[in-house]
């Protein structure tokens, strides 16, 4: 295997031209691999965050005709302990009111929140572009596209009147973007006891709204089904994300299956590649390997040769490579940039992705070098030492 | 004296539809020490007799022995071995390996056989390139050497592993008449020193007579066996 190994290395030598020619290969074929699948992954990672990630990712709600879920306290430690990779619970009291302001009404969703919890998963307080968030009671927040349609300005009073006819004033005391115009123009967000007061509805809710880890986000169905078994109770429903956005999810993987697609035909130009390079090769050295046969060289030492340079070869080339897709992905991230600085694509660079796809790479290039190897291991020196 | 070599009823036809025989039924024995040569006209089949010997050729029939061992059922491995410790070459055409100095391909025999480089076999090996007159080109590539110098250097390249038997084909066969008065008072000085068997095919009449055994191949027979 040693001198294998060394006569690899020397026969990779003297052709630096051709040597570093398949390296080169190689390297390309890494690089485009790692660029490709970091785009795409990136790609992915922001379209994941933008739909899911400052939204409720599975949502308890009632089945029953009043929408109300009263004792929540229990359900609540419940939902806790049912799976370690629940981030956020937050409670909501959610109902439909008519908004009137100065000659202006429309109908809005007033949606009541502990306003530091539901923080966690929308990001209000954040968010919030004018004033501040809600703290006490009647105090309410509105979508900065409500302000702007209606002219509403900041500590004005707004009137709200519930489905029950009930009236009731509250102080516009900040104005949110959450960068959805639905929500901005139709949800109006107040502490929880406002709702509860204004809706009549005692110490209840209407649903419970849950984030998992941003591990687990994929896997937001299982751990519904934790929920679902843990708090046993056919009159609430369990929704997860991954059912409300199947058109998202078929698209997401779409794009992995043409990323991987790609990825598979890289590889095999690059194992191609190198397979015929180093047939060539053997046919060079046919010659070398006849006298070295002729000398006493075991077959096995010969095919350590072509083996030997497989491995170099791709590991020089998965070196080159990686080196080539990390800069290329981070130029793309310095160059290729959004008015305000932040890069268009945000690259998911994943090192334990890249080391993957070098090894895959050093592999491929071993295998690619098991025909020469054997195509060696086959020749026989006679026919070098008679056909001279 | 004890026979290294043995050839028995050795036979050898090439090709499978079109058949042609190339050795008839060759008896030939080679004792130990011996320094012997094979002359006959082209296409008698000198070199084919050599190759059989060499375990790089096999024979359609008939019965190989090296050191009273019959190499005609051993594995390739087993032969590889026999020709890495028990034979030197020394082709024609030289097959110095191309990408390694002179030296390195002198050791080549040695690492194949397992070797580590160690200043003891550097040292005889250089001492073999000296014997044939190399010192001075010893870390040239095999490339950049005169085909006179690239012989050199396979006859050193043969002696390494200090084989029971030498077996040249033509080692002569493009050098002006000089230096093959050289290379042959190197191989008779290896045999009469280290006591290698020599086999040394030639078409050089004048060499052949200064052997302790020539012996002739005609159409595939042995026509002539003469001892001194
Ligand atoms: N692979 C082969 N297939 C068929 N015939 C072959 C083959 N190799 C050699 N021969 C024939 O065998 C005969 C002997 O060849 P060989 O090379 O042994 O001759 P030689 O005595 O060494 O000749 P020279 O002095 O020219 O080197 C020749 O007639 C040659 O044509
Ligand atoms: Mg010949």
């Amino acid at each position: 295997m040693r001198l294998g190994y060394k006569i690899a290395v020397r026969f990779l030598k003297s052709n630096k031209g051709q040597t570093l020619l398949i390296i080169l290969g190689i390297a390309i074929g890494v690089s485009v691999q790692i660029f490709i699948g970091s785009l795409i992954q990136g790609l992915q990672k922001s379209l994941v965050e933008k739909t899911i990630g400052n939204s409720s990712q599975i949502t308890i709600s009632s089945n029953m005709d009043d929408k109300i879920i009263s004792d929540y306290d229990k359900l609540l430690t419940d939902i806790e302990t049912a799976d370690d990779n629940i981030k956020e619970i937050s409670v909501a009291a959610d109902y439909p009111a008519f908004l009137e302001y100065s000659e202006n009404s429309q109908s809005i969703l007033i949606r009541g929140f502990e306003i530091d919890k539901a923080d966690g998963i929308y990001n209000f307080i954040e968010s919030i572009e004018d004033g501040t968030y809600p703290r006490n009671d009647n105090e309410i927040i509105l979508g900065v596209d409500l302000k702007k349609e209606y002219g509403i300005q900041l500590n004005d009073e707004i009137k709200l009147i519930t489905t029950n006819q009930d009236t009731v004033m509250c102080k516009v005391v900040g104005f949110f973007d959450l960068k959805v115009s639905s929500l901005n123009k139709n949800w109006g967000i107040t502490t929880l006891s406002t709702a509860q007061n204004i809706f009549d509805i005692g110490n209840t809710i209407t649903s419970i709204e849950i984030q998992v880890k941003e591990a687990a986000v994929f896997t937001a169905d299982e751990v519904a089904d934790k929920i679902i078994e843990k708090i046993d109770n056919n009159n609430l429903k369990v929704e997860n994300w991954k059912v409300q956005n199947e058109q998202l999810l078929s698209g997401l993987q779409g794009q992995s299956i043409s990323s991987i697609m790609i990825q598979v035909f890289v590889l095999i130009s690059v194992v191609l590649g190198i397979a015929s390079v180093l047939a060539i090769t053997v046919i060079q050295k046919s010659r070398q390997i006849g006298i070295l046969k002729a000398m006493g060289i075991k077959n096995s030492s010969t095919s350590y040769v072509f083996l030997f340079e497989g491995l170099i070869l791709g590991m020089f080339g998965a070196i080159l490579g990686i080196i080539l897709g990390l800069g290329l992905s981070l130029a793309f991230t310095k160059f290729a940039l959004n008015p305000d600085g932040t890069p268009v694509i945000a690259l998911y660079i994943s090192y334990p992705f890249i080391l993957v796809s070098g090894l895959i790479a050093v592999v491929s290039s071993v295998l690619a070098a098991l025909i020469p190897a054997v195509k060696s291991s086959k020749l026989n020196p006679i026919d070098i030492i008679r056909n001279n | 004296m004890n026979n290294i070599l043995e050839l028995k009823n050795i036979d050898k036809i090439y090709g499978t539809d079109i058949k042609t025989q190339v050795l008839y039924d060759i008896n030939l024995s080679f004792e130990q020490g011996s320094f012997n040569s094979i002359i006959g006209q082209s296409g008698s089949g000198k070199s084919t007799l050599l190759n059989i010997i060499g375990t790089l050729d096999k024979p359609t029939s008939g019965e190989v022995l090296i050191d009273n061992n019959n190499v005609g059922n051993m594995s390739n491995n087993k032969l590889a071995a026999i020709r890495n410790r028990m034979i030197g070459f020394v082709f024609q055409f030289h097959y110095l390996l191309p990408e390694f100095t002179a030296l390195e391909n002198v050791l080549m025999p040695y690492e194949i056989k397992g070797g580590k480089i160690t200043k003891e076999i550097v040292k005889k090996a250089e001492e073999y390139l000296s014997l044939v007159g190399l010192d001075n080109v010893k870390n040239n590539l095999a490339t950049k050497m005169s085909g006179g110098q690239q012989q050199r250097t396979a006859i050193a390249r043969a002696l390494i592993n200090e084989p029971k038997i030498i077996l040249a084909d033509e080692p002569t066969g493009n050098l002006d008449s000089d230096s093959t008065e050289n290379i042959y008072e190197l191989l008779r000085k290896i045999n009469q020193e280290i006591g290698t068997t020599f086999i040394i095919i030639t078409h050089d009449r004048k060499i052949a007579e200064k052997t302790d055994r020539i012996i002739e191949i005609k159409d595939g027979r042995i026509n002539l066996d003469i001892r001194k």
